[in-house]
């Protein structure tokens, strides 16, 4: 197919690189530098899409990041993506793209019904049409909605691509490589300082590529692009392009995507697709310069109706006409160099300007050249449905409310500018007010709130001239104040065309009798009697007036709507502009990928995953791993055709029969030195720690100041002033930190410090009645017998030649001890433990065992200690001391935690003596109770007692302290069990405790 | 993301911080007899002022200090961070 509308010696894109790419399943051929816009256009293509609401046939309005209407659904490399603006996205050999928001095609689509329905689909329609029945919401309405709205569908894959995050630093970091932003640029680099230039555009220099001016007798092009390529030079300059600053932040932190393949077919290897700056900067500079806004008219929505910058940005960027037929619509100078242009390339337009006259430099031009201008002349509306065809036109009183006779001309386009907003959202984003300006009917920004300046056209400055200077100025000022150089560069020299004054005229008025839709909001079908009918409704405020219509709510973010709609809620209001104030802008500026958010983070990486030393061997053994926390730990070894339970079960009764061993390398482990140990110590554990001797361990619980159980550890005072505490895996972290708030804040007085020694050891547990006999065959150089380590006993030994630390400690129930040594030599250690545990029947166990065996000994763990206990509900109160104060002692006084039926820890059987009882159930007395059925407590563990071969769980019991024996029922609506239990003792096997002694 | 400013380490970004309410509660010491009402001030009742407001971050990814932060609760202007011992004035 011939790209019709492509002109011969016009462009930056480069004619020597043609590349096919398919839209909606057709073929078609662009140039490098192409976006599928300009592709699109080239080729004649204007229909792109329907709209949200009515679903009207949409075109292109925009060139850029400003592109309410041309968001198609984007294939590429075998994946997909919705809401791609195609005035962005680079053309690239083999791309496909489709239309959005249609079905069952753009040129036939079902849903504009609703066009010819839409006295039903006022502003607030969907409040008041899918508010009842209520039971019509998810059968109808919501599969309609959902159906009918949106733009376009995710993917349900995996996103195969990478996206990475980065931080930087800098001295200036540049929004903008448009004049100001290039200027300031340059003179802060200059000055030595460190300077980040961030252009959301694949080309540098903003209205530069296409203004019609010249810089020190350069074209504003050359200029750019030479002083793109010396700051490109500067081992103290950043330049990127593609790359959008979406958020200022607190502190000068702001955000940039930066889209580092999404023009290339695909992404080479280690490139990320798309890279997140979190970039904290000494000075912003805003130079993010300005978006023409529409003048509002009749069916301003239909397809060849656009920008007038836009119309002149596809002429001289990718040398493409919008039209061959162009009406220009102005109320303003700036839309005479689209004229300008369409008649340098041999097509005539005709200019309406609703100024009654107008005679400056640049209209003087466009008349020499033979330009047809109508002053006082508008459109009243397009004509046409899915492109322009013809428009009509009439001439318009002075005060601008009256139309006389109209006429209509025929056109394929019609360029319309109602002059220029200021591109405010950074630095409205920063925390910054705006204030209005008359002279330019926008907001600019006030005084700043954090360390950035807005300069150029972003904050009002149309001349090229002014904003080089000040831009310089400024670049140098901010870089000297960083820097204390004093390198200024020379302000170069500018000609431009002088502008004479634009019209405050925004909105054609109806001609008597014709009920034309005038949109406001493209992307969100906002229309002018939407904002109406929301003022009559009693909407006042902007931001309620915003949501109750939709304005500027939808991808565009209202970037072309907003000022538009300000205008019209103060005309019927009756106040000026400033008082109706504007919405809040957010963050971000423009849509941002999830995957560019998420960055690395992701599945595994979404936190660091922790292994022991002993990793692999557990690996090669079939073990099979569970999270716990940040760590993988075994939850069973695997033999044979084994499942969780057959495996835990074999190792568990392995432990009581003969010995096992378990990885605790994961145990949280905080090494306390310092004279004060001990009476810190004291201060932290509910029980007395002043009087254990070096070569002891204890047991103690820690409390929170509520009273509440943080955890639970024992504690071996290694030496006078040296003490090795181990913390439950989870809480490892949150101890320390525990620890450290009372040695810095509370008590400064107390010599004492603390740190983790958490991955410094490896740890094995061994349980079991023969331990012992192991134990003496890896040590054979230390007396290991009950005498010579007792219970709770802690020795330092030599393990083959390694250093070893053992402690007499147990969480099995059983005669145990826990190994450990340096993490370096932890595999040694394991392999000795598993080579010679051959002879006494030694097998290793997993965490399901592990808790199997806790529980039905009745020691608590994380399940118990819940954050909602305190020691009594968990039968620890026999530790509380009540001599001596610690962390949380106060609290214990409380009312509610001294009441004679608080609950307690018990244990749990099932009757049948058979089905076990989902973790979580409820106990309950009466199970056919009228909801909502008491709840007398909850089972909080749950396992399979290997010393009693039945069911056995822990459980938190109101007055659990007198329900020993009593029946209850554990009910499950999750698992649709109710179960009759019988309430016993927590400690199901040895409850004297005589083991762990023996 | 805010920028702290360590006294120990440096500028740091709020990511390596944990935040620790309010650094004006001071524990009551330990044996004393306190009354419920003290007691529960203490452990539950925090003002949450709009405007200066001095607190506590932890620099858990850093140097492992608590620090002493005065902030502005609403425009997130750091005035000065303390050490933990240092006389806040
Ligand atoms: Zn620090």
């Amino acid at each position: 197919m011939v790209q019709s509308y492509r002109l011969d010696k016009i462009g930056l894109v480069n004619r020597e690189k043609k590349l096919s790419f398919k839209f909606n399943g057709k073929k078609y051929f662009g140039y490098e530098g192409d976006t599928l816009a300009s592709a699109l256009i080239a080729n004649g293509v204007h229909l792109v899409g329907r709209s949200f609401k009515y679903h009207r046939p949409r075109g292109f309005f925009g060139a850029g990041v400003d592109e309410p209407y041309a968001i198609v659904q984007l294939y590429r490399n075998g994946e997909t993506e919705p809401n791609v603006r195609a005035t962005e996205q680079e053309l690239f050999e083999g791309l496909e793209a489709k239309s959005v928001n249609c079905w069952p095609s753009v040129n036939f689509d079902i849903g504009a019904i609703n066009n010819f329905l839409n006295i039903f689909l006022p502003a607030g329609f969907y409040y008041k049409t899918f508010m009842w029945p209520r039971s019509f919401w998810y059968r109808i309405y919501e599969p309609f909605i959902r159906k009918a709205a949106g733009f376009g569908v995710a993917s349900k894959e995996h996103d195969k691509e990478r996206y990475e995050h980065k931080y930087e630093y800098c001295d200036l970091l540049i929004a903008g490589s448009g004049p100001s932003g290039l200027a300031s640029a340059y003179a802060a680099a200059k000055n030595g300082a460190r300077v980040i230039l961030a252009e959301d555009k694949p080309r540098f220099g903003g209205s530069l590529l296409t203004s019609d001016v010249s810089i020190n007798n350069q074209s504003g092009k050359e200029w750019a692009d030479n002083i793109i390529t010396e700051l490109k030079g500067m081992t103290n300059v950043t330049v990127k392009n593609r790359a959008q600053i979406f958020g200022y932040y607190d502190h000068n932190m702001l955000v940039m995507s930066e889209r580092v393949t999404d023009h290339l077919p695909k992404s080479e290897e280690f490139t990320p697709k798309q890279r997140l700056w979190y970039i904290r900067a000494k000075q912003v500079v805003i130079s993010s310069g300005s978006i023409e806004r529409p003048i509002v008219f009749g069916n301003n929505d239909t397809p060849g109706v656009v920008l007038a910058s836009a119309a002149k940005e596809y002429m001289k960027v990718y040398g493409v006409l919008v039209g061959k037929k162009p009406i220009v619509f102005t109320n303003n100078d700036s839309a005479y160099e689209t004229a300008i242009e369409f008649k340098k390339n041999n097509i005539n337009p005709i200019v309406l300007d609703s100024r009654q006259d107008s005679n400056s430099e640049i209209i003087k031009e466009a008349k020499s050249l033979g330009i047809d201008i109508k002053f006082s002349h508008v459109v009243v509306a397009a004509k046409g449905y899915k492109k322009v065809k013809s428009c009509d036109i009439a001439e318009i009183s002075e005060d601008k409310q009256n139309l006389n006779q109209i006429k209509n001309i025929e056109c394929d386009c019609i360029c319309v500018s109602g002059f220029w907003t200021p591109t405010i959202h950074l630095a409205s984003q920063s925390g910054g007010k705006t204030k209005f300006k008359e002279e330019i009917d926008a907001f600019v920004p006030d005084k700043s709130k954090q360390k950035e300046v807005t300069l150029g056209s972003a904050n009002g400055v149309f001349t090229l001239e002014e904003t080089l200077k000040t831009s310089f100025d400024k670049g140098f000022e901010l870089s000297k104040e960083i820097t204390n150089n004093n390198n200024s560069q020379q302000i170069p020299k500018v000609s431009e065309k002088k502008h004479s004054k634009h019209d405050k005229f925004w909105c054609v008025p109806l001609p008597k009798g014709k009920k034309y839709k005038r949109f406001l909001d493209f992307q969100n079908d906002v229309a002018v009697s939407d904002i109406e009918l929301a003022i009559r409704e009693g909407y006042r405020s902007i931001e309620h007036v915003k949501r109750y219509t939709t304005l500027g709510m939808a991808t565009d973010q209202g970037k072309t709507s907003n000022l538009n709609g300000l205008q019209l809620v103060s005309n019927i209001e009756n106040k000026v502009v400033p008082a109706v104030g504007h919405t809040t802008f957010r963050p971000p500026y423009t849509p941002i990928s999830i995957g560019a958010i998420v960055g690395r983070e992701i599945g595994k990486h979404s936190k660091p995953t922790r292994k022991s030393p002993m990793h692999n061997w557990h690996k090669k053994n079939n073990a099979v791993f569970v999270d716990a926390g940040v760590w993988l730990r075994p939850r069973y070894y695997k033999r044979g055709n084994e499942g969780l339970f057959e495996a835990s079960k074999r190792e568990a009764e392995n432990v009581r029969k003969n010995v096992g061993v378990c990885d605790v390398t994961t145990l949280g482990k905080i090494d306390i030195k310092g004279p004060n140990a001990a009476e810190f110590l004291n201060r932290v554990y509910t029980n007395a720690w002043l009087k254990l001797p070096v070569g002891k361990a204890r047991y103690g619980v820690m409390l929170r100041e509520d009273g509440i159980v943080m955890d639970d550890g024992t504690t071996t005072r290694i030496s006078e002033h040296h003490y090795h505490m181990t913390t439950t895996t989870a809480q490892a972290a949150n101890v320390l930190s525990h620890l450290e708030y009372y040695l810095q804040l509370v008590w400064p007085e107390l010599d004492v410090n603390v740190v983790s020694t958490t991955e410094q050891w490896a740890g094995a547990a061994i349980a079991g009645p023969k331990s012992r006999d192991l134990l003496q065959k890896l040590f054979s150089d230390t007396d290991v017998s009950n005498e010579g380590l007792p219970f709770m006993g802690f020795v330092e030994a030599n393990l083959f030649g390694v250093n070893a630390r053992i402690f007499r400690i147990s969480f099995s129930g059983e005669l145990a001890y826990e190994v450990n040594v340096e993490s370096d030599n932890g595999n040694f250690m394991w392999e000795k433990i598993i080579e010679i545990g051959k002879d006494f029947d030694l097998q290793p166990y997993g965490t399901e065992a592990l808790s199997t065996l806790r529980i039905e000994m009745g020691h608590v763990a994380g399940s118990e200690l819940d954050g909602r206990t305190i020691p009594y509900d968990t039968g620890l109160d026999g530790l509380v001391s009540k001599k001596k104060d610690f962390i949380g002692k106060r609290s214990l006084l409380k009312k509610a935690y001294n009441e004679k039926d608080r609950q307690r820890l018990v244990g749990v059987v099932p009757l049948d003596k058979k089905t076990s009882i989902p973790e979580g159930s409820h106990l309950v007395k009466d199970p056919k109770g009228k909801l909502p059925n008491p709840k007398l407590g909850h089972i909080s563990a749950s396992c399979w007692s290997v010393e009693h071969n039945n069911p056995f769980s822990l459980a938190i019991l109101k007055d659990g302290k007198n329900m020993i024996g009593s029946k209850l029922y554990a009910m499950s609506p999750l698992k649709n069990k109710t179960i009759a239990v019988e309430i016993v003792s927590s400690h199901y096997v040895d409850p004297k405790g005589e083991r762990v002694r023996s | 993301m805010l920028y702290i400013k360590c006294p120990h380490c440096g500028l740091r970004s709020q990511n390596e911080f944990a935040y620790g309410g309010d650094a004006s509660v001071k524990r009551p010491e330990l044996n004393k007899e306190i009354s419920d009402q003290e007691w529960d001030e203490f452990v539950y009742l925090r003002k949450s002022p709009r405007g200066k407001h001095l607190e506590l971050w932890h620099h858990v990814s850093g140097c492992r200090q608590w620090i002493k932060v005065l902030r502005d609760t609403s425009t997130h202007e750091i005035f000065n961070t303390y050490k933990s011992e240092e006389k806040v004035g």
